[in-house]
């Protein structure tokens, strides 16, 4: 609808327009640049380590973005009640969910496009010409924005139901709880209680599992990410990020404003 | 049919942490806006106005009760399109400029492109913001950020305006500005439902006022009625009048109080204002000024919410103690 | 207005579907991704890590934390009963030369890579190469340690069978502050009698006594059963040699043995098992036997 478009582009260009987002960017060039440099400390690992770094930076910025502009979102727009303006307007409460998450995934879109042409000015500085091997680390930013779509999402939930600094606590909590939930559903296991072993199983299931997505490492020794992969981990941060909004909806629709 | 319409219309939020014990913010509110009027929502701060305005937007929902506009239930969201909004301190994004956010409210109303901007433009002009349109709003002083609040409140050229105290942050100009785009709303025929603790704003602008207090309705009326509400005395000043004259006057039973040459009288009935003057022009002496001392919206809102003593009281100390 | 209701019951109805059906979901993806990604779930980083002290470089100064993310990871995947029939062990000489290079106080994993390493597939990897490089890694790091002079000493002796080494390393320990008594003892003994049941009783002895978890208590243990059952066997093999020299014949079963007054009943092992006599003549596990007699080979 016409209206959840207006909502996305407006909150990009809000979000896109914020100071803080220009510093993590630079930030994210300069790290890109630095492991340039790195990669000359140890023969023969340059490539490996400018990919490995450089991916891992553009992630973990990306990361801080997602969260910086998520809590904003929601709750920023009713502590300083800019959420009147909107919903006094013929907009259905789901539509402005939608629109909000969509505007800040294309903020994020771009910011690591950005950050993606930087890291590929570097490798070229680095290897001097770019051959077809060049396009796997296009799979791993790929796989590095479904991160960033259920970290967005994260952070429009927990966005709804709490203050902007909680929000960001909580959703940097679950994102760093989300890589180990494979130990978490080992360790239940291995406790010999059958109650403990079924809670961690249900967690480990239902916490986002970001340790999917991690595919830097392989992505730096040339190793390809098999379809099956792409496929089902597009599914799983498809589903997962259907969850989040339908919850975020399913609070908002009953929220009230003072 | 009326633009607005609430029947018992109650508002509970729950407060405290463990045990939430409901506070009633509004009890049973029974009001009609008619189309086309001007009506005022008075009331101290606390009282209940925002939440009111609150309960008919959607923004937060009704206890119990009802809430009808144009005649549709509360929920109907497209009415919304009928309806332009300035809420209380407003607040806009700090990196869109007034221009960028018109074009978006419009578009939230559906409005196309070159409609939308057409109408920006001229709303821009109306509040006087055309030339610092398109710096970001966060640069914005508190009277700026106020006028695009009512700018942005009719880009969609609404039947029904609801303002949240729209004088708040202006200055006395700012105030005379917007208290002439209300006329000029009413002129246009529209309705507009505002709220505000300033009193001598509603006395001029509102048709009709609801008096709010602690979440009740303690007082309903046209302004015309409530100022019409009897000329509680009269005051008639005489310069340097005869002693013979004192005495007349004193023995109708008029109070008095001299001041140098001048004897100013609080007369309370129509008909001894006749009689005085007669003695007056009788006796040959100078009136120096007859004042119809009226019931202002101040002594009624006074009375309203105080519940204390009878006005016509209060009126003739405040008239005696005047100083000459 | 009746519409207005409705569309708001619609969007909860359908949230609450879209919530409770997206997280059903979810199971059978996530097991497709686990599934495809096998062992490098838990481990994958470790096979393309140049080296430990790069990887603690890169780490900005949480290398104790990486470490002990490796080592969980270790211990999940290597010593859990559950994955144990398929880990890998191939990959466990990378993940602990890693784990070591991020923490080399990390004892515990010394001790799990001189068993694991040097224990022949399936139980381990079979690289006791690898398992010597390991500990001597850990001695250089950690030279007052007695345990991994222990370790050094077992690896010697069990695999590789080099008992004078073996005899070597437990007397080095022996030396180092706060070592046990029984380090000298058993020098001496694996200089007598390296190879001896009784003395390699005695090492997995000490091993199952220090064991600092499930895994390596177990392993102990299973090991002690072979033992255990391999000193009975050797003691039933010698008594149906002097049956077989008293009566003339071999004996068939032990019930022969009962009637002759060699044994009071039918001998069973460490895990309960009768023992039964093989078609060669000689002492075999049962067919109900647990005992893991390979071990010992």
């Amino acid at each position: 609808m016409a209206r959840i478009w207006s909502i996305t582009w407006h909150t990009f260009k809000e979000a896109a327009r914020d100071r803080v987002l220009y510093n993590l960017i630079v930030f994210a060039l300069l790290m890109i640049g630095a492991s340039i440099l790195f990669g000359q400390i140890s023969v023969g690992i340059e490539g490996i380590i400018l990919v490995d770094l450089g991916l891992s930076s553009i992630a973990v910025f990306g990361v801080l973005m997602a969260i910086l502009i998520g809590i904003g979102l929601v709750s920023k727009e009713i502590e300083r009640r800019t959420i009147f303006n909107v919903l006094s307007k013929p907009v259905h409460r789901f539509e402005f969910i939608l629109g909000k998450y969509f505007g800040l995934l294309l903020t994020l879109f771009v910011n690591t496009g950005v950050m993606a042409a930087g890291f590929y000015v570097a490798l070229f500085y680095q290897k001097r010409s770019l051959g077809p091997e060049d396009l796997l680390p296009l799979g791993a930013i790929y796989f590095i924005l479904l991160q960033f779509a259920l970290v967005v999402a994260w952070a429009l939930f927990f966005s709804c139901l709490s203050t902007p600094v909680l929000s960001a606590v909580f959703t940097f909590s679950i994102y760093v709880a989300g890589h180990f939930l494979g130990d978490l559903r080992f360790f239940g296991q291995e406790t010999h209680s059958r109650l403990v072993s079924g809670v961690t199983t249900l967690l480990y299931y239902l916490l986002p599992n970001f340790a999917d997505f991690d595919v830097i490492t392989r992505t730096a020794h040339g190793e390809k990410i098999s379809g099956v992969l792409f496929t089902a981990n597009s599914l799983y941060a498809l589903l997962y990020v259907t969850v989040l909004i339908s919850a975020a909806v399913l609070v908002f629709e009953e929220k009230e404003f003072r | 049919m009326p633009a607005i319409e609430t029947t018992e219309l109650t508002k509970d939020y729950a407060v405290g942490f463990w045990r939430k014990r409901p506070k009633r913010v509004l009890e049973d509110l029974n009001l009609e806006v008619a189309s086309g009027e001007v009506f005022g929502l008075l009331g101290p701060n606390g009282a209940g106005k925002s939440t009111t305005l609150k309960l008919i937007l959607g923004l937060i929902f009704p206890t119990s009760g009802a809430v009808r506009i144009f005649g549709s239930d509360w929920r109907d969201v497209s009415l919304r399109a009928r309806i332009g909004f300035l809420p209380e301190n407003p607040s806009f994004y700090d990196n869109l400029s007034a221009e960028e956010f018109l074009n978006y409210a419009g578009s939230l109303f559906g409005l196309a492109a070159g409609e939308r901007r057409r109408r920006a433009a001229k709303l821009l002009e109306q509040v006087g913001l055309a030339e610092v349109g398109d710096i970001p709003v966060r640069r914005y002083s508190k009277g700026m950020v106020q006028r695009l609040g009512l700018a942005q409140a009719l880009i969609n050229d609404p039947e029904l305006v609801i303002l949240d105290e729209p004088m708040s942050g202006l200055d006395p100009l700012g105030r005379r500005e917007v208290r002439d785009l209300i006329l000029d709303l009413k002129a246009q025929k529209r309705t507009v439902l505002f709220s505000t603790h300033i009193l001598s704003d509603a006395e001029t602008l509102c048709d009709r006022v609801a008096i709010l207090h602690r979440g009740r309705l303690q007082g309903l009326g046209e302004i015309g009625e409530i100022l019409a509400m009897g000329v509680a005395s009269t005051e008639i000043v005489l310069e340097a009048p005869s002693p013979g004259v004192q005495d007349s006057l004193a023995s109708m039973g008029v109070s008095a109080v001299r001041t140098g040459e001048r004897v100013r009288l609080s007369v309370q009935d129509e008909a001894e204002v006749e009689r005085v003057l007669e003695i007056a022009v009788r006796e040959k002496v100078k009136v120096v000024s007859i004042t119809p001392v009226r019931l202002t919206l101040e002594d009624y809102f006074m009375e309203k919410v105080e519940k204390g003593k009878p006005v016509r009281e209060k009126f003739d100390r405040q008239a005696l103690s005047r100083k000459g | 207005m009746p519409a207005a209701r409705e569309l708001k019951r619609l969007t909860r109805l359908v949230s609450g579907v879209l919530v409770v059906a997206g997280l059903a979901a979810l199971v059978p993806v996530q097991n497709r991704i686990d599934a495809e990604n096998g062992i490098y779930g838990p481990i994958a980083d470790v096979l393309y890590m140049p080296s430990g002290g790069l990887l603690g470089r890169l780490s900005l100064g949480n290398e104790g934390l990486l470490a002990a993310i490796y080592w969980t990871r270790a211990v999940q995947y290597f010593g859990s009963r559950s994955l144990a029939k398929q880990a890998r062990f191939e990959l466990l000489a990378p993940l602990l030369r890693i784990t070591t290079e991020l923490d080399p106080h990390l004892l515990i994993a010394y001790r799990f890579g001189a068993i694991f390493l040097t224990e022949k597939p399936p139980e381990g990897a079979g690289q006791p190469e690898a398992a010597l490089d390991l500990i001597r890694h850990g001695i250089v790091n950690n030279p007052a340690y007695w345990r991994l002079w222990q370790d050094l000493g077992f690896i010697y002796y069990w695999n590789l069978k080099d008992y004078r080494r073996a005899a070597q390393a437990y007397l080095l320990g022996s030396r180092q502050p706060g070592a046990l008594f029984f380090m000298k003892a058993m020098a001496a003994k694996i200089l007598a009698q390296g190879g001896d049941p009784a003395t390699s009783y005695e090492l997995w002895m000490q091993l199952y006594r220090q064991a600092e978890n499930e895994q390596l208590r177990r392993n102990a243990e299973i090991h002690l059963t072979a033992i255990r059952a391999t000193i009975g066997m050797k003691q039933l093999n010698d008594l149906l040699a002097r049956y077989q020299e008293a009566a003339g014949h071999p004996a068939k079963s032990f019930e022969e043995l009962v009637a002759a007054g060699l044994l009071r009943g039918i001998p069973v092992d460490p895990s309960g098992a009768p023992y039964r006599i093989g078609g060669d003549g000689k002492v075999a596990l049962g067919p109900r036997s647990k005992v893991l007699l390979y071990l010992v080979e």
